[in-house]
């Protein structure tokens, strides 16, 4: 459905203050937070559910690897890389999650220059995003056929618990899958913030309707939603 | 609430929104088949919803004709049996009564009531519709792959759930996961779309504390299921990792047919806690926007503004926090930690005091009210006898103690098709009743109606109130026959062959009802536009049935609360929502 961009609350009476405020706000007039638009306050709403989601997978990880009987791999070993004959623990992950970690801050200045209606330093930018996370991707699936070759297995590893490499897969598969949807769309809305779409209001293939450049924005929500997400799913898989 | 004062015409904010730009169709595919109007999509959706439900209820005519005379049917085996029971729960629970409050009384009712044209995202719309019914045609699917459906029991507790010897092990269980996480999705896509309509979609005047009822409701269920799907979400993932690929997560090691299984070191305990996370609040999911529309049914129907508006809707939304810290009351036999169960007892017998306030103000809306017994009003009355009637057995096995002995018996399958089985079902009818002459333009037939109600309604209390008395002399539930035990007298086998009887007739009386609905659609009395004189903005609409983009040029403006019943002073014993202040004094000037 077609909604502008909202620019003033339509309220022009005084806000009350504190909870009585956000009280208020919420129970008021038409829309319960205001200057947000439908497209922003449902991706909140969907990341809020997608929280759900992961957390849930973290806490079966958890549950699993406390309740399993036989040992639990030692991360640091397993998730080691010998370079030029040196044997470094987490070396790989710490990349992987500087380049996912730098991939927001290209996206944060993707949003910037995008609410500047600046094309062209926009679609750049959602690129070079779009880049890292697929760097990301690619460095997991590295990560993936080393472990795979060295015996692990979804239903077994050579080191101990099973479980081990089921939630490694899992969870690690999970996100990357949000990880390259993440890529698709951001390949996809970089390509029509630089054809102008959003300047001549052009409409989508599949839904008909006008974009605009706030997409940009809810882009970016997801995009630090998974970089957020891989946070807790390396502290609590490869630093515990 | 504090009340802001606008400024504008008549205490009446100007739009913060402007106006949407609508999606109009340009052939028959994209107007009937593709649509993106939610009216289509929540016909679509209830009309799926009430096929696979059609499929639900012959499973349960078979489990009872074993049940009632066993041995009698050679075409019932104990495998079949198990299948029957198992997708006979799932599609009730899940592809019907979720699908059929939220994805079709959701999406007919929340833009007509909130005064919005069309939900937010009407293509995402689209596609959460064509998602579910790709869920629904893969659960038909296991009807017809070799094994047949998983016969895990609805509650697809692992380990039996993924080992051999139970039916459905080759493809049932697989297609099953895989219509869950389809529906999940599917849903999610419809699901964010009634939240943020109802959030920021709202037409003028139209604050939250003015909604009707049904709306809390399926928000309120929908916000639940958005944060309790996720739960089952995981769950099915994992099992049909353990399916598939032979991870364990759920799976301890053990002895599978003689020889020691593939699998160890999982914990079924695991699984339970991840569905019942999802499966508590999957009751009140259901339950919720039972909640809301029979609120909205007894208040048209017994011309009287609800009792205690602000409770009900504080009442919904503390039912809704706590269905998520009880979930272990389902696991009372589990095997947890004994203090556990404690707490969850507790946090449970809480939730009476919340649902006992909205059956209070039920009956106090019907107190004095200028109660009108049309069909939709018997079934709403029907609900809060059977709710009460299963809320009441609830205190029972929410306690560690009682429910240890009741646990598995048909004690429970009595208490639950009672609370979230018959009692939604009830307030689905009565609200198919008061909507169906606004989707249709036609009334349904009183008669029919009415017989179609009595049978249900006393057919439903000889079926289940029956049971709760097998249950107590021990009779187990999901048993394919019960053989010759000592404990349970022949009176239990009569009885149960009553129940079958009674189930059958009350099961083809339900054929009565699909004969009105589709008799009416050409034959029935022309309704007009509001027939109940109900003061929501949904029969306020230009046209009935409702036009593309619902409100024609100009959106509804709300001056008043949804209650609006017999106002002393006023021309007429309902005054609609939209109707201006002005207007109403006006005619209380010429009436006085």
């Amino acid at each position: 459905m077609a909604e502008t961009v909202l620019t003033h609350s339509g309220q022009s009476t005084a806000r009350l203050e504190g909870w009585r405020g956000i009280a208020a706000d919420w129970a008021s007039d038409q829309r319960a937070f205001k200057n947000v638009s439908w497209g922003k306050a449902m991706m909140w709403i969907f990341l809020l559910s997608d929280t759900f989601i992961f957390s849930c997978f973290l806490l079966s990880y958890m549950t699993a690897r406390m309740s399993t009987t036989l040992p639990w791999p030692n991360p640091s070993e397993v998730f080691a890389l010998n370079i030029g004959g040196k044997h470094i623990p987490l070396i790989l992950i710490a990349i992987m999650t500087f380049v996912l970690i730098s991939s927001s801050g290209t996206m944060a200045m993707a949003v910037n220059f995008g609410y500047r209606r600046d094309r062209v330093r926009t679609a750049i930018l959602m690129l070079v995003t779009a880049a890292f996370g697929a760097t990301f991707v690619g460095m997991q699936a590295f990560e993936w056929t080393k472990l795979i070759m060295e015996g692990v297995r979804p239903w077994g590893n050579p080191w101990g618990a099973a479980q081990f490499g089921s939630s490694f897969f899992m969870i690690t598969g999970f996100h990357g899958t949000h990880v390259t949807i993440g890529v698709i769309f951001l390949i996809a809305i970089a390509r029509k913030v630089f054809r102008g779409d959003f300047d001549v209001e052009r409409r989508g293939f599949f839904t008909s309707r006008k974009g605009y450049y706030e997409i940009v924005e809810i882009m970016g929500l997801y995009w630090h939603f998974v970089d957020l997400v891989w946070v807790f799913i390396f502290a609590f898989f490869y630093l515990w | 609430m504090v009340d802001i004062p606008y400024e504008g015409i008549e205490g009446i904010p100007p739009a913060e929104v402007p106006d949407v730009e609508l999606y109009h169709p340009r052939s028959w595919w994209t107007r009937y088949v593709f649509s993106q109007d939610a009216k289509v999509i929540a016909i679509q959706y209830s009309l799926t919803a009430s096929a696979i439900g059609l499929v639900a209820l012959v499973l349960s005519w078979l489990m009872r004709l074993q049940l009632g005379f066993p041995g009698t049917f050679s075409f019932i085996d104990a495998n079949q049996y198990l299948q029957f029971i198992t997708m006979h729960g799932m599609i009730m629970v899940i592809y019907l009564l979720t699908a059929l409050f939220l994805g079709g009384f959701g999406n007919y009712l929340i833009p007509l009531m909130v005064g919005a044209r069309d939900m937010v995202f009407p293509y995402v719309n689209m596609l959460s519709y064509w998602v579910y019914l790709l869920a629904v045609l893969v659960l038909a699917s296991t009807f017809f792959v070799p094994g047949g459906p998983t016969g895990a029991g609805w509650t697809l507790y692992p380990p039996q759930a993924i080992l051999s010897g139970t039916p459905g092990q080759d493809w049932g269980i697989i297609l099953m996961m895989s219509s869950l996480i389809l529906f999940i999705i599917g849903f999610t896509m419809g699901g964010l779309n009634y939240v943020v309509t109802v959030l920021q979609a709202r037409t003028r005047g139209m604050t939250l504390m003015r909604l009707p009822l049904t709306v809390w409701g399926i928000f309120t269920a929908t916000v639940m299921a958005l944060l309790a799907f996720p739960a089952l979400f995981v769950a099915s993932v994992m099992l049909l990792l353990d399916r598939l690929l032979g991870t364990s997560f759920f799976m301890p090691s053990l002895v599978e047919m003689g020889t020691l299984s593939k699998y160890g070191g999982g914990s079924p305990l695991l699984f339970q806690h991840l569905f019942w996370f999802f499966g508590h609040p999957e009751v009140y999911i259901v339950a919720l926007p039972a909640f809301g529309i029979v609120s909205d049914l007894i208040s048209t129907h017994a011309r009287k503004n609800i009792f205690g508006y602000r409770m009900m809707v504080w009442a919904i939304v503390a039912i809704g926090a706590l269905s998520f810290i009880v979930w272990a009351h389902h696991m009372y036999v589990s095997g947890m930690f004994p203090q556990f169960g404690y707490f969850f007892a507790t946090t449970t017998l809480i939730i009476a005091i919340p649902t006992a306030i909205k059956v209070y103000n039920w009956v106090l809306t019907l107190w004095r009210g200028d109660i009108h017994l049309r069909v939709p009003m018997l079934f709403a009355l029907g609900f809060i006898i059977t709710f009460v009637n299963g809320g009441l057995t609830g205190l029972f096995l929410g306690n560690v103690v009682v429910d240890v002995p009741l646990s598995d018996t048909m004690f429970v399958v009595a208490h639950f098709h009672m609370v979230m089985g018959v009692a939604p079902i009830m307030v689905v009818l009565g609200a198919i009743y008061h909507w169906y002459p606004k989707v249709t333009g036609r009334m349904l037939n009183d008669a029919l109606g009415k017989f179609h109600f009595w049978v249900t309604f006393l057919g439903a209390y000889l079926i289940f109130f029956p049971m709760h008395y097998l249950g107590l002399l021990g009779v187990p539930r999901r048993y394919f026959e019960l053989g010759d035990a000592a404990f349970i007298p022949t009176s239990a086998h009569s009885l149960n062959a009553f129940i079958s009887v009674v189930a059958l007739t009350v099961g083809f009386s339900q054929m009565v009802f699909l004969f009105n609905l589709a008799w009416s659609l050409f034959k029935g009395e022309a309704s007009g536009g509001n027939p109940w004189r109900a003061t929501t903005l949904e029969w306020q609409t230009p046209e009935t049935p409702p036009g593309h983009g619902n409100w024609g040029k100009e959106l509804p403006i709300v001056y008043r609360w949804a209650y609006d019943y017999s106002v002393p002073g006023a021309a007429e014993d309902f005054i609609p929502q939209n109707q201006p202040p002005r207007a109403t004094q006006l005619i209380q000037g010429a009436a006085s």
